[in-house]
């Protein structure tokens, strides 16, 4: 847009990253990176170990990924049907649908909480019921933590894969179609492989919010040792009393994360990338 | 090369723009306390925001408080940040902007006093004393203290971390009762919303707390209440950015009139 007539130098410069990006980008990663150096910074590296080896430690960080782990699971199996009839249904109110998936991304965690025990709560729409005709009260039990972390974390998971499958190309699945191939084979063999990349990222998210989910859990979950208090809790009540201890375990959920984040990465998602 | 110069510079106008623009929202209250000190520095002249901590239990006394001080002292806003006692603590050790702090229990204020975060010595304002709550109708029928024991309900108590918390377990080791709660709660408001929700079959929390909910909960008094009584402190922070309004704002609450408030809320005035 700017001259005419380039020579080959001229080329190779354009095309390389766009000169007014640059320092924003380096602000934003000052941005973003300046606090976990302030809290690399803060810990407390003499008392470390001690910190980390505390039985409420690992009580909570093992109670952290599992939860994390089983609201992932629960997140793709229910996810990723919900994105391909958003992405692929054809029906009135699909918009309004979509908003609905979304409500939780802009809902205070807190409340979300709230709107769980609406739901599944003792006197819930479902937990009602429930209590009364099974027994089964949801609030309080390690399958709320579940529960309220999957709530939190599923929309990022379903607006991963809904925006792969709308950049797929459906002249596969039209292929496939033409071939024989049945919907449900089609969209095991066909559809589902082309958006592995969009969905294992979309899990990633997912894995990633749900780790840190804090409100939505405190409030339905509660805490308690061992069943409902994860690590983000653990965190929340240790900066009540001991600020430093607290610096420590947050250093610990960051490194667990980074370490499965990048592991993941390097498994999955350079593959179809 | 001067291209990329060029958007290094704009990247700063902008960030510098962009940060101006924050500080002009979040400093609004300056103006307000200079005028304060304009006027020549008589202590009448209180005007401006008073930012004040406040234990969650003193959500609705001190909401009552802040209005009658704005009534008294025209231009004067107060603005609260209630939350558990220890969080604000921490807030105030990190630099929070905050004139007074009202705590729930001495040994928090104590932390404040240790780090030199205090302008003066506490004072105490109020005593807050336990009582057991339940829902409306009371579903479980809970009587006492010894209830707390029965693993079949479903109970919430204040996190030992927190005031609330402490003193449910100088209740619990005076009564010889080994609760079994099911959620450790990070607030008084917390574990109170639990009960209201209808959620738990019963809960501990202050006395002014079941009187604040209204109809929604039942409070049960328990004998064992007097050895936990939590004393309240307050006092101006050393830092505070609008002292003079602050020792007002003090002065108020250890008023006859601020004791009405108080007392009627529940709390016991010294």
């Amino acid at each position: 847009m700017h001259g005419r007539g380039r020579s080959a130098s001229d080329t190779r410069r354009t095309t390389g990253l766009p000169a007014p990006l640059v320092p924003l980008a380096g602000i934003a990663l000052l941005f973003l990176g300046l606090p976990i150096l302030g809290l690399v910074v803060r810990t407390p590296w003499t008392t470390l170990a001690e910190v980390l080896t505390r039985r409420e430690s690992l009580d909570a960080l093992r109670l952290s990924l599992v939860c994390a782990s089983l609201a992932t699971g629960l997140c793709l199996v229910l996810g990723v049907p919900l994105a391909v009839v958003l992405a692929r249904g054809h029906f009135p109110g699909r918009g309004l649908l979509r908003a609905v998936v979304t409500v939780p991304l802009v809902l205070p965690p807190v409340v979300g909480g709230v709107a769980l025990f609406t739901a599944f709560g003792r006197r819930g729409i479902v937990g009602r019921p429930l209590d009364e005709m099974f027994g089964i009260t949801l609030p309080f039990t390690t399958a709320a933590v579940v529960v309220a972390e999957a709530f939190v974390a599923m929309p990022f998971l379903v607006i991963a894969v809904e925006g792969a499958l709308r950049g797929s190309d459906r002249r596969f699945d039209e292929a496939a179609a033409t071939l024989g191939a049945s919907r449900w084979y089609t969209f095991r063999r066909v559809t589902l492989p082309l958006v592995a990349p969009g969905v294992a990222a979309g899990a990633v998210l997912c894995w990633a919010r749900a780790l840190g989910e804090f409100g939505a859990t405190i409030t339905f979950a509660g805490n308690f040792p061992g069943t409902t208090r994860t690590m983000p809790v653990e965190v929340y009540l240790t900066l009540q009393q001991d600020p430093p201890a607290a610096v420590a375990l947050s250093l610990v959920l960051l490194v667990v994360s980074v370490a499965v984040l990048a592991g993941l990465r390097d498994r999955w998602l350079t593959t179809g990338a | 090369m001067p291209r990329s110069l060029t958007s290094i510079g704009a990247a700063g106008v902008l960030l510098t723009a962009i940060l101006a623009g924050c500080g002009q929202g979040s400093d609004s209250a300056d103006p307000a306390s200079d005028a304060t000190s304009d006027t020549g520095g008589e202590p009448s002249a209180i005007s401006g925001t008073v930012v004040v901590l406040a234990a969650a239990s003193l959500t609705e006394s001190f909401t009552e408080l802040g209005a009658i001080f704005e009534a008294a002292h025209p231009g004067s806003t107060v603005s609260f940040s209630f939350a558990a006692s220890s969080e604000l603590a921490t807030q105030v050790e990190q630099g929070a902007p905050a004139d007074v702090f009202a705590s729930a229990s001495p040994a928090t204020m104590a932390l404040v006093v240790g780090k030199g975060d205090t302008a003066a010595a506490p004072i105490t304002f109020a005593r807050n004393s336990l009582e057991i709550v339940v829902p409306a109708g009371n579903p479980a029928d809970v009587t006492g203290l010894d209830d707390f024991a029965r693993t079949s309900l479903t109970i919430a108590l204040c996190a030992p971390e927190v005031p609330c918390g402490a003193a449910a377990d100088k209740a619990f080791s005076a009564a010889g009762v080994t609760p079994a709660p099911d959620t450790l709660e990070a607030d008084v408001k917390a574990t109170l919303s639990k009960v209201t929700l209808g959620e738990v079959d019963a809960a501990l929390v202050y006395r002014t707390d079941v009187l604040a909910a209204g109809d929604k909960v039942e409070g049960i008094e328990f004998p064992e209440a007097t050895e936990a009584v939590n004393d309240y402190p307050i006092a101006v922070l050393r830092d505070a950015p609008n002292a003079v309004a602050a020792e007002a704002f003090v002065d108020l609450v250890l008023s006859a009139e601020g004791s009405r408030t108080l007392s009627k809320a529940g709390f016991d005035v010294p």
